[in-house]
């Protein structure tokens, strides 16, 4: 399973893997932002938030069909459920593998690049922190769907219709938490349902992807 | 399976119902009574809210879209409710009936639930000044119909009928837990200008409950919904079972 996790890093950071793909689009989507909306520093401030978290969250969703789909393609995921290592497992290593090379490095950008839509750098450790906190949920949640969507060819957009509503409550308290603590309000509320939605994902999910992956590879 | 009596229990004859050949016998039966029954409460609910009651003090005329929206709304979370119960008894049971009901349930459902959100457009423009907003009832209304959604098209894209039946039985209960989710998450996130529930049937004391001059037809038109959408789920998990039935026929005509 460790094994798998680290080959599963180590194929996304080598070229054509996808890694850095994700935090581009994140850069070009707030660099649109204040051509869309107009470059006035306060009404940029206002919505920074909200912005940054949406643009994580799209982000995250390039790269979902990527998790299972080569590895599907190729007949790894083959070999995979014919090795003693359960499918709940194989889920558990990609969406940590995903994690780490997309929720991580967006979180850890997420502040620099607030910087750029004039969020202030305490309100943007907290977005930082929320987006730590939450990205775990867009990681397993994204698996999930691209478990359920592995036998559909060109399921991407199918993928984002099936994942993207699933995503509500962990945006709706993520951008909550920063734009509470951006007004000087109390935030922890806010982190710690985001936080229980990130744990109860990664308990829940993997036997409902395992499934899927069963379903899918019989 | 020595101890195992031979008569069969409650609950074998209750399965032995969505046996599929059974289930085709019982509900051919049923259909024109019930959708029969439907179209009675509808139109005696119907006819009855929007003729022979008066208008409200505040809301005027605009009240009576209550006869439509209420009753959709209610249908809509319902529906999602039996697809969640068709999904569970299908991957535990794998009773082919059920999960085609599921598979039939979710068009309709998504219809209701369009209904309730544009009778509830229609009504909040005369009495909240907009046709939208974002409040935390309407939200997630709009959320499950996006769920809806998901499910249909997943349904579509898988061509293996079991696989997709497996698949998005999985899909139904995890949509389930995410919806009720979504739901505590569009509270927490902004306060409402819809009003909370006021149609409750154990409490009619309540103060500012509905008035029985609505309530009464407002029931008859809940159950005629009710009895639509199982008319409609009953001839849609029918065209179901006859499709399955129609392939097995053509594979087998292609065999020989």
């Amino acid at each position: 399973m460790i094994q798998l996790f680290l080959r599963d890093v180590g194929l996304s950071v080598r070229s054509g893997g996808g890694f850095g793909l994700a935090l581009i689009f994140f850069l070009i989507v707030v660099t649109l932002i204040p051509f869309a909306l107009g470059p006035d520093q306060t009404a940029l401030a206002v919505i920074a938030p909200g912005v940054l978290w949406l643009g994580a969250l799209l982000a995250c969703l390039l790269s979902l069909d990527r998790i299972f789909g080569l590895d599907f393609e190729d007949g790894t995921l083959d070999l995979l459920a014919t090795s003693p290592l359960p499918p709940e497992a194989v889920y558990i290593a990609k969406a940590a593998a995903h994690w780490l090379t997309t929720g991580l490095p967006l979180a850890l950008a997420a502040p620099v690049l607030g910087m750029l839509l004039n969020l202030d750098f305490e309100t943007g450790k907290i977005l930082c922190l929320s987006l730590l906190l939450g990205t775990p949920a867009l990681s397993l949640i994204g698996a999930f769907g691209a478990s359920l969507t592995l036998g559909v060819k060109r399921g991407g957009l199918l993928l984002s219709l099936l994942v993207l509503p699933l995503y509500v409550p962990s945006l709706i308290f993520g951008a909550q938490a920063v734009r509470l603590a951006g007004q000087g309000l109390a935030y922890d509320g806010a982190l710690v349902l985001l936080s229980a939605i990130s744990l109860g994902a990664a308990a829940i999910l993997p036997f409902a992807s395992g499934a899927a992956l069963r379903i899918n590879l019989r | 399976m020595n101890n195992r009596s031979i008569a069969p229990t409650f609950w074998d004859r209750f399965w032995r119902l969505a046996n599929p050949k059974v289930f085709m016998g019982w509900s051919g039966r049923a259909l024109p009574w019930v959708a029969a029954a439907a179209g009675l409460f509808l139109c005696s609910g119907l006819i009855w809210g929007y003729f022979f009651t008066p208008d409200d003090i505040r809301q005027g005329s605009t009240v009576k879209i209550i006869y439509l929206h209420v009753p959709a709304a209610l249908m809509a979370i319902n529906g999602y409710l039996l697809m969640f119960v068709g999904a569970l008894v299908w991957l535990i049971r794998r009773q082919h009936v059920s999960v085609l009901a599921a598979k039939a349930a979710a068009p309709v459902g998504m219809v209701m639930t369009l209904i309730a959100l544009a009778t509830g457009a229609i009504w909040g423009q005369p009495m909240w000044g907009t046709y939208w907003v974002w409040d935390p009832r309407l939200t997630s209304f709009l959320i499950l119909f996006l769920f809806y959604v998901g499910y249909i098209a997943l349904w579509a894209a898988i061509e293996d009928e079991d696989t997709a039946a497996d698949l998005t039985s999985v899909l139904a209960i995890v949509g389930a837990v995410f919806a009720m989710l979504s739901r505590y998450a569009v509270f927490f996130w902004n306060q409402g200008l819809h009003q909370g529930t006021t149609v409750t049937m154990a409490d009619g004391a309540q103060q500012d409950n509905i008035s029985n001059v609505f309530f009464q037809p407002l029931l008859l038109s809940m159950m005629g919904f009710g009895l639509l959408f199982l008319t409609l789920l009953l001839i849609g998990t029918r065209t179901e079972v006859r499709s399955r039935r129609l392939k097995v026929l053509q594979a087998r005509e292609r065999m020989e």
